[in-house]
């Protein structure tokens, strides 16, 4: 219990006095996971849309590996992130192995299945009316998409919300295609790994506790976007 | 050439045929209703029209244009449209952008978008509601905004599900207000589905009767209440007096005609021998407590069975040999002080009566009537 004590005043002391180190893995933290959240939205909501309301076949099949994709292990995902952009990997010229590129990727790939899944199921919840109700109004089918789309946003912005989540709190990835390079790819999860086996319990417990911060803090920032 | 075609459609549902060989032929400024029970496929024709769906086989004309299911010639003649669905389905904002949302699509100016809006809102008081979200309305509240959002964009069709169904009888008579406006002050072709008798025939000057996929009469209102052409729509328009019988003479288109064991008189072409059903408004039958000494060619006494209140009106329901109804004032049954069991006499006129015969008896009449002419 002294533990978990001594690393929630440790948190404290280290919000309160502004670590430089801290605010910097913190930030990095927040700024990879954001940015992967932003740009796999921004390919997964239109692509979960066109699934959601085109008819082709092998759809069901398809929705079906995109959810079996939710629980990936994130290493399985560092893994094949690793593949590619390893020297020898088809990617290996780009030379982003151990960059703050290399993370995005990987988170990326991680929340997308998230992101398609639970988009394909917020738009199959709203009301098939609404659809029919823009399209006879003149809607093109581009304008009746996004007219679903802000039906159904309180769910989408959910998606959104476990995306972002599961991108800030995965080490897997951050770990093995980051390398958890001090200054440059360190980021919470991957720090809180490292503390933890060099016997740091206080300051592991501190950071685990700024990453549940910064995660609520996010996910309430999202829903009052949704409230409007 | 009609505004509005429709050649030999049909649409099939797995093993249920939902449409059965639909020929519309709408004019521009129709007020046209499909009217049938629920299930009848008046939705299913709607959505048709409207290219929500694409029909099994057959055509669909607008304007003389062919209309095909996909690309832009499909959103071009589905923005000639507006369809209010039977669940006014309003978006998730407010009164005045879901009256907007059809000129934003068809990329209006603000301007312009601003005064229709606010034309529209003001003809279907609703200008006090335009900043509320429309989901917090009431029914008939949010069935007058999706009757705004499909006028403002001032379709040349506007479709109507059911534009009714659900409300109270208050936002009833105000939606049919709103629709019978939109009829005399825009120039809009109105095709609208009812289960409703009497709003059919309030609102529209013509009505197709659709029973079981199949457009059974199609008419002026007055042709399909006084004349079905057969008992299922007899008994859709109200007429509960339908009567089986068989024509015994007709002398110069006065007819008796047997039923059960009583004779009546009708006005019919029909000859000798024909099998018929003679259909009796209930309004058409008045009663009294002695032999009636007016004009009515049929009078028949009987028993008082039931006697209910639907409104200012009475029905009577008598045992004259033979079940029938009569529909008469509150007034007039308070004057004849008639109760359960007692013994009145109902009459109607051989003029009032329409009859209906077996289809190849009608056939055969109207092959005469042909030779006749010729």
């Amino acid at each position: 219990m002294n533990e978990l004590w001594d690393g929630l005043t440790k948190a404290i002391e280290l919000l309160i006095t502004l670590d430089s180190e801290v605010m910097q893995i913190a930030g990095r933290s927040l700024q990879f996971a954001a940015i992967s959240s932003a740009l796999a939205s921004l390919i997964c909501l239109p692509l979960g849309s066109l699934i959601h309301f085109y008819q082709f076949p092998g759809k069901r099949i398809l929705v079906s590996m995109i959810q079996t994709l939710y629980s990936f292990p994130t290493v399985g995902i560092g893994l094949f992130v690793f593949v590619f952009i390893s020297s020898s990997g088809p990617l290996g010229d780009l030379e982003l192995l151990f960059t703050p590129t290399a993370i995005i990727i990987g988170q990326m790939t991680l929340i997308s299945p998230i992101l398609l899944g639970l988009t394909i199921s917020a738009l199959s919840g709203v009301n098939t009316s609404i659809k029919d109700t823009a399209l006879s109004l003149g809607a093109n089918d581009r304008q009746a998409m996004v007219v679903v789309l802000k039906e159904a946003r309180f769910a989408v912005v959910a998606a959104l919300v476990v995306g972002f989540g599961r991108a800030i709190s995965e080490v897997g990835v951050s770990m093995m295609v980051g390398g958890n390079i001090r200054g440059f790819t360190r980021v919470l999860t991957t720090a809180i790994a490292l503390e933890t086996s060099r016997g740091e319990l206080e300051l592991s417990i501190a950071l685990g506790i700024i990453l549940l911060g910064l995660a609520l803090i996010v996910n309430i920032i999202l829903y009052r976007i949704q409230q409007r | 050439m009609y505004l509005i075609e429709t050649r030999d459609l049909n649409k099939v549902y797995g093993s249920k045929q939902i449409l059965k060989n639909i020929n519309l032929r709408i004019e521009t400024g129709d007020a046209y209703a499909l009217i049938g029970r629920s299930g009848a496929g008046k939705t299913t024709l709607l959505r048709i029209l409207d290219l929500l769906e694409e029909p099994t086989s057959g055509e669909v004309w607008i304007n003389g244009s062919r209309l095909t299911h996909k690309g832009t010639s499909a959103l071009e003649a589905r923005r000639k449209m507006a369809f209010v669905l039977q669940k006014p389905m309003v978006f998730n904002s407010s009164v005045y952008n879901n009256v907007a949302v059809g000129l934003r699509w068809r990329r209006e100016n603000k301007h312009t978008i601003r005064n229709q809006v606010e034309r529209i809102l003001e003809m279907m008081e609703l200008i006090d509601f335009k900043d509320r979200n429309a989901r917090t309305l009431s029914g008939g509240e949010a069935q007058r905004v999706a009757l705004a959002r499909a006028m403002v964009i001032q379709p040349q069709v506007l479709l109507l599900d059911e534009p009714t169904a659900n409300l109270d009888p208050l936002s009833t008579s105000r939606i049919e207000t709103s629709i019978s406006r939109i009829i005399d002050e825009f120039d809009t072709t109105v095709i609208m589905a009812t289960h409703d008798m009497t709003q059919g025939q309030l609102l529209a000057n013509k009505i197709a009767m659709i029973i079981d996929g199949e457009i059974v009469q199609e008419g002026s209102p007055r042709d399909i209440f006084y004349s079905p052409s057969d008992k299922a729509v007899a008994r859709f328009v109200g007429i509960e007096n339908v009567l089986d019988g068989v024509v015994i003479t007709n002398t110069q288109g006065i007819a008796i005609i047997h039923t059960s064991d009583n004779q009546i008189e009708a006005v019919t072409d029909y000859p000798v021998g024909s099998t018929v059903s003679v259909c009796i408004r209930p309004e058409d039958i008045t009663i009294s407590k002695t032999r009636s000494s007016s004009s009515a060619r049929n009078c028949f006494s009987g028993s008082i069975r039931r006697i209910s209140e639907l409104g200012p009106l009475a029905r009577v329901e008598l045992d004259c040999g033979f079940d029938i109804v009569s529909l008469i004032t509150k007034s007039s049954a308070q004057e004849l002080e008639i109760e359960k069991g007692m013994i009145i006499y109902a009459s109607f006129k051989a003029t009032a009566l329409h009859v209906i015969g077996d289809s190849h008896v009608v056939e055969t009449v109207q092959e005469e009537s042909t030779r006749k002419k010729a």
